[in-house]
């Protein structure tokens, strides 16, 4: 059997991805087994012309991490998804948005005011902002052009499969990897994860559910038996796909909502909303104020992980429009 | 805003109280603009805020929620569920650049037509003046 042809490539996002696949331990040598890598900027030397080289769909797999936040990113995505039959969205920055989609509550002119001129460890007194075209005495230089907005990776390309998690864990990456060498692969569009909630697999115990308010993590020391949104903490979980192997509620955290909602869900933010206000016990409007103002940053607790997949923010690409 | 905009409101009413007062303000001969489109639910403690989301994502200007006065749910406690979710949905749509007029959740009675027919008014007015709902993004993709 001839060896698969592997791509890995990053775009908007932490490194943490490529990372996670180290995490594989000796198993990465399965991986070097069965594939070789014929694509990975982060780990080898590869130049953007190794890849435009390669012929339409020689490439078996791609795992794609990132968000899309500039043209430099968007370009390399379309010349992969031209060369790659298999497309996975590796992480939760490519299947959602990640963390770096939360810039999507400013613009591209708050990001690089922010950045570049009033964040408080910058000096940038003639207020130089990054340019596409700059010249110089040598020539003409040319830099990406940042976006206005973060895009999940389908809002740009035909997306496969999706392996969320921030990172994703070494057991669903290995599922995958193994799925994608026997040929055995889900159906298209499937999440390489769980089908239920976080809810539904978390062994806390769950009491009575009613709240004045939410208090912050670091405000208690939370009961590690015993339900973290019962203890007045925002946990994501009930909106949450399962998969992750709970590693946050294991280390006595809520969930932060890393593995996007699950497959019944149209929206995590608003799920939330419904599950939170569910358990609270507020019996006039004032006091309902009162708790919702307990929630600092609603939306940004939310999306953490999928502004840019919420519904009042989610774009079609043009063929599916 | 220009006179010609009409805005598109989608009315999630519960069944008991706000749809009979919405029924009184059309059987008493009320005028009220027309821009109200209403859905009918059994209780307004069942409207997911998924819906409020679904309704500007696919074109809504505004949405208005409506249900029992405190106290008189039909089912008894159905209206609290709104009422708790209410604040909570107003500061994330808030975040989500939604202005805070495009979404209502009021209280109407079953005889409260009157009222009924002054808050679409207020709304449609209001709406007017801020303009339609524009969804960003998308442009860089082409």
């Amino acid at each position: 059997m001839p060896k698969l042809k592997l791509a890995i490539y990053w775009a908007a996002a932490c490194g943490g991805c490529d990372v996670a696949i180290l995490d594989l331990d000796e198993k990465i040598l399965k991986v070097a087994e069965a594939a070789d890598i014929v694509l990975w900027p982060i780990a080898m030397d590869y130049k953007y012309e190794d890849l435009t080289a390669l012929p339409k769909d020689s490439i078996d797999v791609c795992l794609f991490n990132g968000a899309v936040r500039n043209s430099e990113q968007k370009e390399l995505a379309h010349a992969l998804r031209e060369r790659s039959r298999v497309m996975v969205a590796f992480g939760s920055c490519a299947c959602f948005g990640g963390i770096p989609g939360l810039a999507n509550f400013t613009s591209r002119e708050g990001v690089l005011e922010r950045v570049y001129k009033t964040s408080p460890t910058t000096i940038n007194k003639e207020g130089v902002l990054p340019q596409v075209e700059s010249t110089v005495p040598e020539g003409t230089l040319t830099l990406p052009a940042f976006m206005n907005r973060v895009y999940t990776l389908n809002q740009v390309i035909d997306v496969d499969y999706y392996l969320p998690g921030c990172p994703p864990p070494a057991d669903l990456i290995w599922a995958a990897v193994e799925a994608i060498v026997s040929g055995n692969l889900p159906p298209k569009g499937s999440v390489i994860a769980g089908t239920k909630s976080l809810c539904d697999t978390c062994h806390r115990v769950k009491e009575q559910k009613n709240l004045k308010g939410f208090v912050r993590p670091h405000q208690i020391i939370p009961d590690p038996e015993k339900c973290l949104l019962e203890q007045g903490l925002v946990c994501c979980g009930p909106a949450t796909r399962d998969g992750c192997g709970h590693r946050c509620i294991k280390a006595n955290m809520p969930c932060r909502g890393c593995f996007g909602p699950t497959g019944h869900i149209h929206d995590q933010g608003a799920k939330l909303v419904s599950a939170l206000a569910s358990i609270l016990q507020a019996t006039t409007e004032e006091e309902a104020r009162q708790a919702a103002e307990t929630i600092v940053d609603a939306a940004g607790t939310f999306y953490r992980f999928g502004l840019p997949d919420a519904l009042l923010q989610r774009v079609k690409r043009r063929e599916q429009a | 805003m220009t006179g010609s905009f009409e805005p598109k409101i989608v009315g999630i009413l519960c069944n008991w109280c706000s749809y009979a007062g919405a029924d009184l303000a059309g059987t008493s001969r009320l005028k009220y603009p027309a821009n109200i489109h209403i859905v009918r639910v059994m209780c307004s403690g069942r409207v997911d805020p998924t819906f409020v989301l679904k309704a500007f994502e696919l074109g809504a200007d505004g949405v208005l929620v409506s249900g029992c006065r405190p106290g008189d749910c039909h089912y008894v406690d159905g209206n609290y569920k709104t009422m708790r979710r209410t604040p909570l949905l107003e500061n994330l749509l808030s975040q989500m650049g939604v202005e805070p007029a495009r979404f209502r959740q009021v209280w109407v009675s079953a005889s409260q037509g009157e009222i009924f027919a002054r808050i679409v008014e207020e709304m449609v007015k209001d709406l007017k003046e801020i303009g339609p709902y524009m969804r960003q993004g998308g442009e860089e993709l082409a």
